[in-house]
C-alpha cells in the first residue's frame, strides 16, 4: 500500500478506544477515555505528572490490563486477543518508544544487533539482509555506519534515543506509542529528534500516540491533542486550536503557565 | 469558496473569575473563486480572530463557516487537517518551524505532505525562494536564524508552494522592501488568476487597492455591548 493510499483511506480508524478505565485500588489511573486514531495521525496526550497519561499509554500498548472499556485495533478487539496474538501484534504492527532508551534497548548488544534483533523476532534469518537493513535504518536515524558494531552504552543520550527509534521502526509498524521521547535530552538534540520523527511520520504514514508534558513538542508533532487531568480527558481537539483557544479551565492554566522564550 | 454566516465568538476566561468576553457576533462574508477580499477595521477589531476561525485555529461559538463544502465551525479535527493539507493555506505573520530544518525543506513540506515526489517539491520550493530573493546559500540553513523580512518571505514561499484553492493572508507585505513586495503582489495576482479565493489583512493601502476586489469592515461584527 502506498503512502497516499494510506493517507486517503481514512474512513476506518486504525485504533478505536471506548470507555477505557484503569483503577489502582480506590485511586483512578485513567477513567472513561474514548478516542479514534486514524492512519497517518499523530495524537498528543498532555497533562501534568499523575494526570493518568502514562497509565493510559501503557493500557493502550498492552503493558497493563484496563478494568473497563474496549480497544479495537484495525477492527480487532485487542483485549479479547490471546496473549500470543497480542505479543505478535506488538512485535510487528506496533512499536513502543520509551522515555529512557535503556528501557527499550539491549545495552550489551551492538547497535546493529539491537536493530537486527527486532527483525529476527519476526522471522528474518538471512544474516546479510538483516545487517543490510540494520545499516540502512542506522543511516535513516543519522547514526554513522562505522558505529554499527558499537554498543549503545558508548552512545550519547540523543543517539541512544535515535537507535531506539530505528529498532522500533525497522519492522514497519503502523502504530507507534511514544512516552516522553524527547524528555531528558538537550534542546538542540530534541530539535534534531523532532525533525527526524516528523519526517518518518510523514514518509511512512505512521499513526502515533505521544505522551509528553512538553507543549512545544506536541505543537510541532501532533495533529490532535488530548488534555488529561486526574485521570480524565478534559479537552481534546486540533492541536493548535487547543493550545491557542483552550476551552477548559485546566487547559487555560496549562497553556498560560508555559514560560515564553 | 469561503462563506461565513452569522458567525459568533466569545472567550471564557476560567482563571479570571469565568469572565465571558464576546468578541464577535453576526459575522458574514463570502469569497468566490478568483476573488480577493480584504478585512479592514482598527487594530483589535477582530480581523485576525476571524482569520483564525476560518483556519480552525479558534473555535466558533455559533454560525456557519463554510470552506468548500466543509463547515469548519462544526468539523472534526481530522476533517480540518485534511482541509488544511489540500484546500486551505494560511500565511501567518510568524514562521513556526522545527529548529534545524533547512529552509528548502520548510518550503517544500506542504507539497511533501501531499505526496508530491521530493525532487518536484524541492524544485517548486527552489523557484519560489529564488523569486523571493532568498540567496541560495541560505537554503540549507534553518530559517530560525534569519532576519524578520527573510522569515516572512520563507513563510510566503511555504504558503504559496501548493496551489491551494483558498488562501488566508495575514499582512503578507509587512516588513518587505519594494522589490519583494512586488513579488508577493504578483504571487497573489497569479493565485487569483488560477482561481484561488483569498481572504486577507493588508495594512499596506496601495497593496490592498491593487489586489483586493472588495473590502469588509469587521467593525460591523463587534457584538453590541449588553445594556
Amino acid at each position: 500500500m502506498t503512502l497516499m493510499e494510506r493517507m486517503t483511506m481514512t474512513d476506518q480508524p486504525l485504533l478505536r478506544v471506548e470507555g477505557l478505565t484503569k483503577r489502582y485500588g480506590q485511586r483512578i489511573g485513567c477513567a472513561d477515555v474514548s478516542f479514534d486514531l486514524y492512519p497517518g495521525e499523530v495524537l498528543g496526550i498532555v497533562g501534568e505528572s499523575g494526570s493518568g497519561k502514562s497509565t493510559l499509554l501503557s493500557c493502550l500498548a498492552g503493558h497493563q490490563r484496563p478494568d473497563l472499556g474496549r480497544i479495537a485495533y484495525d477492527g480487532r478487539d485487542v483485549l479479547e486477543m490471546s496473549e500470543t496474538e497480542r505479543r505478535r501484534l506488538s512485535r510487528t504492527d506496533w512499536a513502543y518508544v520509551h522515555q529512557n532508551p535503556r528501557d527499550g534497548l539491549r545495552m550489551g548488544v551492538s547497535a546493529g544487533g539491537n536493530v537486527g534483533e527486532r527483525l529476527m523476532a519476526v522471522g528474518a534469518r538471512h544474516y546479510g539482509e538483516i545487517r543490510g537493513k540494520a545499516a540502512d535504518w542506522l543511516g535513516r536515524v543519522e547514526i554513522a555506519a562505522d558505529r554499527i558494531d558499537d554498543r549503545p552504552s558508548a552512545f550519547s543520550g540523543g543517539m541512544q534515543q535515535r537507535l531506539q527509534i530505528a529498532r522500533n521502526l525497522v519492522t514497519g509498524p503502523r502504530l507507534v506509542f511514544m512516552d516522553e521521547p524527547t524528555g531528558g535530552l538537550d534542546v538542540s538534540v530534541q530539535a534534531r529528534l523532532l525533525d527526524l520523527l516528523r519526517g518518518l511520520v510523514r514518509d511512512l504514514g505512521l499513526s502515533v500516540i505521544i505522551v509528553t508534558h512538553d507543549l512545544a513538542v506536541v505543537r510541532l508533532l501532533a495533529h490532535r491533542l488530548m488534555v488529561m487531568k486526574s485521570g480524565r480527558v478534559v479537552e481534546q481537539g486540533l492541536t493548535d486550536q487547543v493550545l491557542d483557544d483552550p476551552q477548559h479551565a485546566y487547559t487555560q492554566l496549562l497553556v498560560s503557565s508555559v514560560l515564553q522564550v | 469558496m469561503i462563506r461565513i454566516e452569522n458567525l459568533s465568538k466569545s472567550f471564557t476566561l476560567h482563571n479570571q473569575g469565568g469572565a465571558v468576553i464576546p468578541v464577535m457576533a453576526g459575522a458574514a462574508l463570502s469569497v468566490g473563486p478568483g476573488e480577493c477580499v480584504g478585512l479592514t477595521g482598527q487594530s483589535g477589531a477582530g480581523k485576525s480572530t476571524l482569520m483564525r476561525m476560518v483556519y480552525g485555529n479558534y473555535l466558533a461559538a455559533g454560525g456557519r463557516l463554510m470552506v468548500g463544502d466543509l463547515d469548519v465551525a462544526t468539523a472534526e479535527p481530522r476533517q480540518i487537517i485534511a482541509l488544511r493539507r489540500q484546500t486551505l493555506g494560511y500565511v501567518s505573520q510568524f514562521l513556526r518551524v522545527v529548529p534545524r530544518v533547512p529552509t528548502l525543506e520548510v518550503v517544500a513540506e506542504p507539497l511533501l505532505a501531499l505526496g508530491t515526489p521530493a525532487d518536484q517539491a524541492r524544485a517548486r520550493a527552489a523557484s519560489l525562494l529564488r523569486r523571493l530573493n532568498i540567496p541560495e546559500r541560505l537554503w540549507p540553513l534553518s530559517p530560525t536564524t534569519f532576519s524578520g523580512g527573510e522569515q516572512q518571505r520563507v513563510n510566503i514561499a511555504r504558503g504559496f508552494a501548493h496551489a491551494y484553492p483558498a488562501l488566508l493572508l495575514d499582512e503578507p507585505t509587512a516588513s518587505l522592501d519594494a522589490a519583494n513586495r512586488e513579488v508577493v503582489l504578483s504571487l497573489i495576482e497569479e493565485a487569483k488568476a488560477r482561481g484561488a479565493a483569498i481572504l486577507g489583512i493588508f495594512h499596506d493601502e496601495a497593496a490592498r487597492a491593487r489586489v483586493c476586489d472588495r473590502l469588509v469592515d469587521v467593525t460591523g461584527f463587534t457584538p453590541k455591548a449588553a445594556a
